[in-house]
């Protein structure tokens, strides 16, 4: 299989054995009375790494972002940032910031005054705490509102008054908890570039807490996919996507269409699986002996729907009957019912605007995949 | 084209006969219901204000009411203005001329304020404890907060000189368990007055400033801490400042009646303390010096309205402030 890296060339710490982590997650745990929010986990992140940690929630995510910040500690475990153990440290001592899911921008000050806060508590000088308001304000493109105050704001520039009120100390690590949360689907689009832009810019080690699997996939270069406190995968989200290790993370990132079935032959990476009357041939994923069960998962988008059975290529084709389209504009989606009564989802780019080999509801169809469009699991 | 436009023009004015008679009733509704408050000021506020107003321009006489002139309609018109006519300020000039009146109102506004700010100072953990408890307790803390007030006022108050004097629950317990050798001389003292208005008043002071504590995010805390703040400075610069109409609330709702006491001086304070309120009784009932006492009561008011003034307006600049 070809590496499914980073959309930022060359930039692969994880990859290196020789590189440092600059945090350092080490066995830890926090327990809230019986609840375990975070359990017996361990994670590297990198400097100037873009990390996303994605989950539903109550899986633990925020914890842990609040773990690093100072506001929980550890029942158990360490953490370590840039070879420091952050234990005992109280929130006002370290040197990451964050920026609030709320904003928690203060109320009686303006925003330059909020972006001001933290420079004067560390005791900066008027005149360099006034240049770095104002570049700060350049930054996120809010210099016509320095003497507004949050009420007086935009929903957006809310958001920006928050980014710029944690970056104006130079934090090491910039904590971000739903960033984006809060805002509406277009300026969550546009934000998400410019957090980006950012990071590259000031080439800060960004951590983002998200629950929106699109939000992670398009900011980080790592994501760590969470679920009831445990870590179940921390890849690329090209990784994530095209090469998910269990059937949960295949199954939280995008949507996925599952075979589950035997191994009923196996040799040099290819396998054959028996899934009920069917028997597909994969190539890529787990390995798994003859006589175990796996899963075979396969992305909607890589399953092709043909009115009559596709001619040599395809190393699996099955028929059955279109159930239901969804047409999205972009593309139209078809659920189409194979013999045996499984349900299999395939979608199709909408690439030309008028589509000649149109197919109903009731249709008799061909859903037909290569060997290695999808991905074997064991988990 | 013309005719389309003439009749769309036309339109809406005959279309809106009903609804300008619909509004034409709601502004009249709408100014009732402001009226309602308006007059019960009127009658119950503003009228009496006058009454005493008037007495306090009088003089004494030995009559029924004890003071002259009474006025009346009986003479009509010209009879009434010649009864302005003998109106006189001598109550107020008698008020600059005995400093007993002027020493009465600065210990009352001395002992009002040192009270207030015991109260804030007692009151304002009491709140950010109710604020920072779990919800489910808060109810029935602010239950605790309300409680004394099923009890009479003045049994409240009468039950302090049962624990203040000398052979009071306090000093036995005191000298029970060894902490003096002596009883505290407590009762008919300031000190007395001072536990008598924080006790009675401390309500007043909680319960404002639990409502605007209440309502603050506790993430701006965890915000200025992370920014840098250490918790004590994280609470003089966020959590007092956004607690301050709550604050100032709180002090108006003490000060207030606090200058006024009566009950509390009298039963608690002893007979040396002076106040106000005490000084009004005595003109009032012990000298039956009608007008000198609406005198003293009018400058009470004009004491107080000027506080009731910062309160307001502090309180339009905080909701302009959108809190």
């Amino acid at each position: 299989m070809k590496s499914l890296g980073s959309i930022r060339r060359s930039f692969a710490p994880w990859a290196d054995p020789a590189a440092k982590p600059y945090i350092l997650f080490e066995n830890v745990t926090k327990k809230f009375g019986d609840f375990v929010a975070v359990d017996d986990l361990s994670l590297s992140l990198f400097e100037r790494e873009f990390f996303a940690l994605l989950g539903a929630s109550g899986c633990g995510k925020s914890t842990l972002l609040r773990m690093l910040a100072g506001f929980e500690e550890p029942t158990s475990g360490r953490i370590l940032l840039d070879g420091q153990d952050l234990r005992g440290i109280p929130p006002y001592r370290r040197p990451v910031n964050m920026m609030f899911q709320s904003y928690a921008l203060f109320p009686h000050m303006t925003v330059e005054q909020n972006i001001a806060f933290g420079l004067k508590q560390d005791g900066m000088p008027k005149p360099e705490i006034a240049e770095r308001v104002g570049a700060m304000l350049k930054l996120v493109k809010l210099e016509p509102f320095a003497k507004r105050k949050p009420h007086q704001l935009s929903g957006g520039q809310r958001q920006r008054v928050a980014l710029a009120r944690s970056l104006a100390k130079r934090p090491k690590v910039l904590l971000l908890d739903e960033p984006l949360g809060a805002l509406d689907k277009k300026l969550r689009e546009e934000t998400q570039f410019e957090l980006m832009d950012l990071q590259q810019e000031l080439g800060l080690t960004f951590v983002v807490v998200t629950h929106d699997q699109e939000e992670a996939m398009t900011m980080a270069d790592r994501i760590a996919i969470m679920d009831k406190g445990k870590v179940k995968q921390v890849a690329t989200p090209a990784e994530i996507y095209e090469a998910p290790n269990s059937r949960f993370v295949a199954d939280f990132v995008g949507s996925v269409n599952l075979f589950e079935g035997q191994v009923s032959k196996a040799s040099n990476g290819a396998m054959q699986i028996a899934s009920g009357d069917l028997v597909l041939k994969a190539r890529n994923g787990a390995d798994a002996d003859t006589g175990n069960t796996v899963w075979f998962a396969i992305r909607p988008e890589k399953i092709r729907v043909t009115p009559q059975k596709p001619e040599g290529g395809d190393a699996n084709a099955m028929e059955g009957e279109i159930y239901d389209i969804a047409y999205l504009g972009d593309m139209t989606i078809y659920n189409v019912r194979l013999d045996d009564g499984r349900i299999i989802k395939a979608s199709t780019m909408n690439s030309a605007r008028v589509n000649e080999n149109i197919l109903s509801w009731h249709d008799r169809a061909w859903i037909s995949f290569n060997s290695d469009a999808g991905v074997v699991l064991t988990a | 084209m013309a005719d389309m436009a003439a009749t769309t023009e036309s339109a809406p004015a005959g279309s809106d006969r009903p609804g300008v008679a619909r509004a034409l009733l709601n502004a009249v509704m709408g100014r009732l219901v402001i009226a309602i408050p308006y007059l019960w000021l009127f009658v119950f506020f503003l009228v009496p204000f006058l009454i005493v107003f008037k007495i306090s321009l009088s003089t004494t006489a030995i009559a029924m009411p004890p003071y002259m002139p009474a006025f009346g309609f009986e003479d009509g018109v010209a009879g009434f203005i010649a009864k302005l006519g003998e109106m006189s300020l001598d109550s107020y000039v008698w008020l600059t001329e005995d400093t007993l009146y002027f020493n009465a109102y600065v210990s009352s506004i001395v002992i009002a304020a040192v009270s207030t700010a015991i109260t804030l100072a007692v009151g304002f953990p009491i709140a950010y404890g109710m604020a920072r408890a779990p919800a489910s307790l808060r109810p029935t803390l602010l239950m605790l907060v309300i409680l004394p007030f099923w009890t009479s006022f003045l049994i409240r108050v009468y039950a302090w000189i049962g624990i203040l004097k000398p052979e009071g629950l306090l000093n036995q317990f005191l000298l029970a368990t060894g902490i003096i050798d002596e009883p505290l001389i407590i009762l008919n003292t300031h000190a007395a007055i001072f536990i008598g208005i924080v006790y009675s008043y401390l309500p007043f002071m909680v319960l404002p400033l639990y409502s605007s504590l209440e309502k603050m995010d506790y993430s701006l805390i965890e915000a200025a801490q992370d920014l840098g703040c250490p918790p004590i400075t994280a609470f003089w610069k966020i959590t007092f400042p956004l607690a301050l109409p709550g604050v100032l609330a709180g002090c108006l709702l003490v000060f207030i009646p606090a200058v006024g006491e009566f009950v509390i001086p009298d039963l608690l304070g002893g007979s040396r303390t002076l106040m106000i309120g005490k000084t009004l009784w005595n003109e009032f009932f012990n000298n039956r010096d009608w007008p000198v006492s609406s005198a003293v009561a009018i400058i009470l008011l004009l004491i107080l309205v000027v506080p009731i003034m910062v309160f307001q307006q502090a309180q339009a600049k905080a909701q302009e402030r959108g809190r």
